[in-house]
């Protein structure tokens, strides 16, 4: 009976609501929804065209930026992001290491477990630029707020997928070691974390690009970077020396990308 | 039974040279650490780290309670920052999907010189957060929603084209093959092959880039794009710390009904 197993007769493709009243209640309803919405843009018209002569201008300074007139502002804003991004990586994974061990359910008693995940929840669910803003007015402003919004955003995307990871691993592996008469820290040290390891330097990587992203935004709120100088060059109407910075952004995001990718693959 | 009579018979992990160039590159990152930690704190004003959990405390016992008749003077903020959401996402859908098709090396009209201008795009749209694009588009075209909706539409390029991309080049050949046999032209292979297996992916990827872009502008309005980011950045102006808190609460239950909503239709979907 090789047949039975391919279906013979044309089935409709599922259907998210499939009484079709309630379709076409629906769709009317988005219908409305998006008239509503679309009403409620009030666009000044002749703000507008006066931006266009702004926005050529940007244009235009995106093609010819003008790297050396604020070259010390953007190179001290560079220094900046490049260094908070390196160290609040490292000790956003420092601090994440423990932390995702605790928040995988095979390797910590329920207390841990549940007070581990709750850490990762409040981190995941604030937002950079929130947490940013509370920092900033705690630590004045600079680099040293920023460093800290990173490594408390890097704890909360760290630990989640590496407590992910450790409660997939392959348990004969672990077992196999437990047998023997492991410790905790014997079975974490040789059926956990060479399992994990590939894993965790590729995420390592990949969340160090995502820091650097990052760092070029909370400068907005004053927790210094790029971001800083991106902002006066947009208030001070430098066009030219903010279509140079953001073709840095640009390049700096593509080569840890590139380069990020490509080691990953060499690691792994 | 021969004897050991040479360590190197002895069975190791790694050879002596790979350790050394192990312990040579964990030493060059924990001396890059130093070096990046010292450029950093150069002008940090150790007097304001150490006087911060007094500032937290403060701000802390200023934000409770939160001011809950503020509420109603939130729901317009509220509606514009789901709208600028919304729109946003429609648009930079409208926007992403021809670039994907020009991305994917199945579908692109030519690989050699298209495909590279599709996958700059998508690269350029990723690498510039939404708060920036909001800050450009802020100075050209003047606060408000408008310039929301276009920050988000821009930055959700690059998500969904990378996305839809991926998906159109993971396609099954055999059901495509099956079209061409019918001798069916390069638009119907498109139509009845290849769009029929994306429609999931497609739906998937567009609900879970509205959820992600609801969080992104409700902070919009702090470069003046209008939202509920306009409401925090203007109580965080004047200190009116438990209206702030309010906002944040509001943003918080925003947020995580906008998560149920999106994991259940891509529950359905999938």
């Amino acid at each position: 009976m090789s047949t039975a197993s391919y279906p013979t007769t044309w089935r409709r493709p599922p259907q998210i609501v499939t009484d079709r009243r309630w379709r076409i209640a629906l769709q009317v309803g988005i219908l409305v929804y998006l008239v509503l919405a679309i009403g409620s843009v009030e666009v000044n018209w002749a703000r507008v065209a006066d931006g266009l002569e702004r926005g050529q201008r940007f244009v235009a300074g995106f093609l010819q930026p003008d790297f050396t007139s604020r070259w010390n502002e953007i190179s001290r804003g560079l220094v900046e992001s490049l260094t908070m991004t390196l160290t609040s990586t490292v000790v956003g994974i420092l601090v994440s290491i423990p932390i995702g061990i605790g928040a995988a359910r095979n390797m910590a008693p329920r207390a841990v477990y549940l007070f581990c995940r709750g850490i990762i929840a409040v981190s995941r669910a604030l937002q950079e630029i929130i947490i940013a803003i509370f920092l900033v007015a705690m630590f004045g402003f600079g680099p040293f707020a920023g460093f800290l919004t990173l490594s408390f955003a890097t704890i909360g995307f760290l630990a989640k997928l590496l407590a992910d990871d450790i409660e997939e691993i392959d348990e004969a592996q672990a077992e196999a070691i437990r047998s023997t008469g492991a410790s905790w820290w014997q079975a974490l040290n040789y059926a956990v974390q060479p399992q994990v390891m590939p894993r965790l330097i590729g995420l390592s990587l990949y969340r160090l690009d995502i820091n650097f992203r990052e760092s070029a935004v909370i400068g907005i709120v004053g927790a210094g970077g790029i971001g800083a100088t991106l902002n006066t060059a947009m208030d001070r109407y430098e066009y030219d020396s903010a279509g140079a910075i953001l073709l840095i952004i640009i390049g700096i995001v593509m080569v840890a990308e590139y380069s990020s990718s490509h080691l990953r693959k060499y690691l792994q | 039974m021969t004897e050991i009579t040479h360590h190197s018979q002895v069975w190791t992990y790694r050879t002596p040279k790979k350790r050394l160039l192990i312990w040579a590159g964990w030493l060059a990152l924990v001396a890059l650490f130093v070096w990046c930690w010292q450029v950093m704190t150069k002008d940090t004003i150790w007097i304001f780290v150490q006087d911060a959990p007094r500032q937290a405390a403060d701000i802390g016992s200023r934000m409770m309670p939160p001011r809950w008749s503020y509420l109603p003077e939130l729901m317009v903020p509220l509606w514009d920052t789901l709208n600028i959401a919304t729109l946003g996402t429609i648009g930079g859908v409208i926007l992403a999907v021809p670039v994907a098709f020009m991305a994917a090396r199945n579908t692109s009209p030519s690989v050699t010189f298209l495909r590279p201008i599709a996958l700059f795009i998508i690269v350029a749209s990723r690498s510039i957060n939404s708060l920036i694009w909001a800050l450009l588009l802020v100075a050209i075209i003047g606060p408000g929603i408008l310039a929301g909706i276009i920050a988000i539409a821009l930055r959700s390029i690059g998500f969904v084209g990378k996305l839809l991309y991926e998906a159109i080049e993971e396609t099954d050949r055999a059901q495509i093959e099956a079209i061409e046999a019918t001798g069916a032209s390069r638009a119907q292979v498109l139509s009845y092959g290849i769009v029929p297996q994306v429609m999931p992916a497609f739906w998937g990827i567009s609900v879970f880039r509205w959820d992600i872009n609801i969080r992104e502008s409700a902070i919009l309005g702090l470069v003046g794009a209008g939202g509920l980011g306009l409401k925090l950045q203007a109580s965080l102006n004047v200190l009116a710390w438990p209206q702030v808190t309010m906002i944040l609460l509001l943003i918080l239950a925003t947020v995580v009904l906008s998560e149920w909503v999106s994991a259940r239709v891509r529950h359905a979907i999938i």
